[in-house]
């Protein structure tokens, strides 16, 4: 039986920064609540440091009676967790900085990110469901964070829709236990073979309903909208990327462990998903005019992307590197994105980033990086990622799969674009108030360092993608 | 080497955007002449030493994303290095004419030198990814250029279409490359490995399938009736340099598309589909010819000679797919007439633009029935207008000729029909351009007013001059003595016509 607690050095440190910090929070003066920052920060660098070690180290492993997988796939998801938590940290700094519930602030969202290393590492339907809660509870004072009508709507919604589809999950983990008499994936796989069909499908349906509301796929994607717009950017920025890392390898993981002999087509399931969902989300963000419910919606399309890569998991070689370096590449241009959001907090329609390109050519740099990375123009890393996914789609035999997402990709251009031409066009002489105003300097670092890491990410895409293959425990 | 004539000018565009803001508008556009100048003495060295019967020369490949068979690998033979030099040129001609130029310089030179780049790119890339990475970017480059340096309002919804659908074909050539690299074993990206591997051979449907993906994406860029409807309102709205690169360079990445990518690496449903080229062809040459025949807009009538023109390139192209009936040699002759036809349109139609922008630059409009006269009061402008566009019709002496002569010739033998209809598409363009010559410069003086615009109406300044000459007199040596560039060409293109027949 392996207790190998070392194993966890990252998620530990996390959930320690977590515990740490909520009790020295209640302690610390306003002006130092900083200190809870920098803690948090710190168990960034130390999971990263960790990572790299159980990476080098390259021994995969299950513990804790394999209810945990340590392999490429956790490794890889630990990174991206860890390196997208810290970029969040430093676009969130100019908004919550000597807020009265600043401490309360990193907490949350230190304890939801541990959930998400849950999720990316679960072996196990029962750890799958408490990483979902985890990740999920949390969040839901987060989206209410700025007390305003907005963020109470906005929060409501998620959590009632959150509560709903957790009540569908953990009903769809009891059916499968009771179709296979077990919940850890590597027992499940066999016993899965010829449990009754119906008792299976309805299982992975439940199981699903709650990792779609996670990853804020259709059709549990209703919350996204609202909660991206109603909340303050950063608090957007990490619903729209971190719980999406969590949910889709855990979907993965299911769907490549347990699910293989089952006789539940579930692959189609998953790609019918995955076309509503680019198709969906590419639809919806056509005429909006707010920034925010533009990225909300352009999540959501994007999603419908990810999920090829688990509707081929078992019919490609290449699912999975595609789906982890999709998700890097993802997150890194997303995050861009609502850096310059987060940076620009007065300008929350289109129209407002107008003569952005004059004042701001950085800036604007940034944001043609970013948009058009999420459309998957080269070098850009998504460009990368949407190759390795289309070309896994193909090989797994959905072509028309890819075609339709190819398809998305070229409407999805038409609102990026919505965006950026106004960011190139003069100012308008009659603006009463000036919405460029920027929020600090921080959200400008994380959104230079966001936009740089869209573009180097695609360029060192040969050095990353190892990282992304070997073979899950 | 030609990892340096590429990326020269990148670097040159990151100093520029590096300098201040506040230097001299005409110190930016002498660093991009500087540097154009430099790529073009280097693309002569290569040619010097390029030896054209050795095949792809200057090669470099260096592993760039092995896990999905992708490389990072460049390399010129007889088919991309005249439209390597042929670009550089261009750059060259239209750094030249832009030192008039006064709107926001530094971006203006920034964005130039990036599309340099990346035009160069598609030209030498002999990886489909890397083609695809360039053939994309160049689509972006040109967005901004027309979008932020266009005419007015208009040019943002024209740019707007533009990349629409460009970016569209782009991406159905994706899907093709992807269904090309999985078809291979192993997966590879790389051109050379999938020409020598023929991986669809064999495979009738999928084969079919992977063409017809790359075949639209290549006829949009070109741009092939019934696709070409983006490249009227881009012509017209972009700034005249913008529209001389469009037309000179980026409308030859469809075209080139297909004698180093379709052809080769999928010879036997490219000779089953041929035919379809030969009749979009020549429905492009035809339609195109009418259509401009009809505008009274001078910009948008050249914009339409191009999808003329360009359809002489497609029928050239389907011609040597057709193997019934003809020998090597004309299936070769209309392969290297297609090869010499992109690099005179690049010349011709890149002069044509830079004097469509002379026009619009005094006068802020087109419209070919507001002029009159003009041979009288601006007679270089007149003349060289005159030898631009007789050029572009295809009188001897100049390179049109070479190149229309050598396709019909090349296709007669294969497909007499469809040469024949053909042969009437350059009847039109003659009666239009000789029509169009007519109204704007013969007849009695008449000159419109524009408001904002200066009362006098000068003659071709010395940049302007020294842009187009330069080209109209390249185009010149190629129709006096085109062996230099046909030497280049002729081996490339009995290779290319091995491929297809194998």
């Amino acid at each position: 039986m392996n207790q190998n607690v070392a194993a966890l050095i990252p998620e530990a440190a996390l959930a320690a920064a977590a515990v740490i910090g909520l009790v020295a929070g209640s302690w610390l003066p306003r002006r130092r609540q900083w200190a809870v920052r920098a803690l948090l920060a710190g168990a960034c660098l130390i999971g990263l440091a960790a990572t790299t070690v159980s990476i080098a180290a390259d021994r995969p492993e299950l513990v804790f009676e394999n209810a945990f997988a340590i392999d490429a796939a956790t490794n890889a998801g630990r990174l991206i967790v860890f390196a997208a938590l810290l970029l969040v940290i430093c676009l969130s700094i100019d908004t919550v900085h000597a807020h009265k519930r600043e401490s309360e602030f990193y907490v949350l969202l230190a304890l939801s990110a541990t959930g998400v290393l849950a999720l990316v590492g679960a072996n196990d339907l029962l750890m799958l469901f408490a990483g979902y809660m985890l990740t999920s509870v949390p969040t839901y004072g987060l989206v209410g964070f700025a007390k305003d009508h907005l963020a109470t709507e906005a929060a409501l919604k998620y959590y009632l829709i959150g509560a709903l589809l957790s009540v569908l999950m953990l009903a769809g983990v009891t059916l499968l236990y009771a179709a296979g008499h077990t919940t850890g994936y590597s027992e499940l796989r066999p016993a899965l073979a010829d449990a009754p069909t119906p008792l299976a499908a309805l299982g992975i349906l439940g199981v699903y309903a709650g990792l779609l509301f996670k990853i804020g796929g259709v059709p549990a994607q209703f919350w996204v909208p609202d909660a991206v717009d109603g909340t303050p950017p950063p608090v957007a920025a990490y619903l729209t990327t971190l719980p999406k890392i969590g949910g889709l390898i855990a979907a993965y993981r299911v769907a490549h462990q347990a699910l293989p002999a089952s006789p539940v087509n579930w692959p189609l399931l998953a790609a019918v998903l995955a076309a509503a969902s680019m198709t969906l989300g590419n639809l919806a963000a056509f005429h909006q005019t707010s920034v925010k419910r533009l990225l909300g919606y352009s999540t959501i399309s994007q999603v419908g992307y990810l999920l090829i890569a688990v509707a081929v998991a078992t019919r490609s070689g290449l699912a999975q590197q595609s789906l982890l370096f999709y998700l890097a590449a993802y997150t890194v241009t997303n995050l861009g994105a609502f850096a310059v959001v987060a940076h620009l907090p007065h300008a929350s329609r289109i129209d407002d980033y107008r003569g952005l390109a004059h004042r701001r050519p950085l800036l604007a740099a940034v944001l043609v990086v970013c948009l058009l990375g999420l459309v998957g123009t080269p070098p850009t890393a998504v460009f990368v990622g949407k190759l390795e996914v289309f070309t896994a789609a193909i090989d797994g035999g959905y072509g028309w799969l890819a075609a339709l997402a190819v398809a998305n990709t070229i409407a999805s251009l038409f609102y990026y674009l919505r965006w950026l031409v106004p960011a190139f066009q003069p100012a308008p002489d009659d603006r009463l108030a000036d919405p460029l105003t920027p929020a600090g300097p921080w959200s400008a670092l994380a959104a230079y360092t966001a936009g740089a890491g869209a573009l180097v990410l695609g360029l060192i895409s040969g050095l990353a993608l190892p990282l992304a293959a070997g073979p899950l425990r | 080497m030609l990892t340096a004539i590429t990326f020269l000018p990148l670097a040159v565009a990151a100093a520029v955007l590096l300098l201040s803001r506040s230097a001299a508008d005409r110190l930016f556009v002498w660093i991009w002449i500087v540097t154009a100048t430099v790529d073009l003495a280097l693309v002569v060295v290569v040619w010097t030493v390029f030896d054209p019967g050795g095949g792809v020369a200057f090669e470099q490949a260096v592993a760039w994303i092995p896990q999905a068979g992708v490389g990072y690998h460049v390399g010129v033979d007889g088919l991309s290095l005249p439209l390597v030099a042929v670009t550089c040129v261009l750059f060259l001609a239209v750094a030249v004419y832009s030192l008039r130029e006064t709107r926001r310089v530094r971006s203006y030179v920034a964005v130039f030198l990036f599309l340099q780049t990346v035009c160069i790119g598609v030209f030498v890339a002999l990886d489909l990814i890397l083609f695809f990475l360039f053939f994309d970017l160049a689509i972006v480059a040109m967005f901004f250029v027309i979008a932020g340096w266009g005419h007015g309002r208009r040019a943002r919804a024209a740019a707007l279409k533009f990349f629409l659908y460009t970016f569209t074909g782009s991406l159905a050539l994706l899907l093709g490359f992807i269904g090309l690299a999985l078809a291979a074993q192993p997966h590879t990206f790389d051109i050379v490995a999938l020409t020598d591997a023929n991986p669809v051979a064999g495979r009738d449907g999928y084969a079919a399938l992977v063409l017809l993906a790359i075949g639209v994406g290549l006829a949009i860029k070109t741009p092939t009736v019934p696709v070409h409807t983006w490249l009227p309102p881009a012509h017209t709205d972009a700034p005249a340099a913008g529209s001389a690169i469009l037309a000179g360079v980026l409308l030859k990445m469809g075209t080139y598309g297909f004698v180093r990518i379709a052809m080769p690496i999928l010879p036997g449903a490219w000779r089953r589909y041929a035919i379809v080229l030969v009749v979009v062809g020549v429905i492009s040459v035809i339609y195109g010819g009418l259509v401009a025949l009809a505008q009274t807009d001078f910009k948008r009538m050249i914009a339409y000679t191009s999808v003329n023109h360009l359809g002489y390139v497609v029928l050239a192209v389907g011609a040597a797919g057709t193997l019934a009936g003809s020998d090597g040699q004309a299936r070769q002759l209309a392969v290297t007439g297609a090869v010499t036809q992109m690099v005179s349109h690049g010349l011709l139609t890149g002069a044509l633009f830079l004097l469509a922008g002379v026009l619009y630059a005094r006068r802020r409009r087109y419209d070919m029935s507001a002029f009159s006269g003009l041979a009288a009061k601006t007679p270089l402008f007149a003349g060289v207008t005159a030898v631009a566009a007789f050029g572009s019709l295809g009188i001897p002496g100049l390179s049109g000729f070479i190149a229309e002569f050598q396709i019909l010739t090349g296709s007669l033998a294969t497909q007499p029909v469809a040469t024949g209809i053909a042969l009437l598409g350059i009847l039109i363009t003659a009666a239009l351009l000789v029509w169009a010559l007519q109204r704007v410069f013969l007849g009695p003086l008449r000159i419109p007013d524009a408001p904002g615009a200066a009362a006098a109406f000068p003659d071709l300044h010395p940049s302007e001059l020294v842009a187009i000459v330069a080209l109209l007199a390249l185009a010149l040596a190629i129709g006096v003595a085109p062996r230099f560039l046909l030497d280049v060409i002729e081996p490339a293109s009995r290779t290319l016509v091995d491929l297809v027949a194998r």
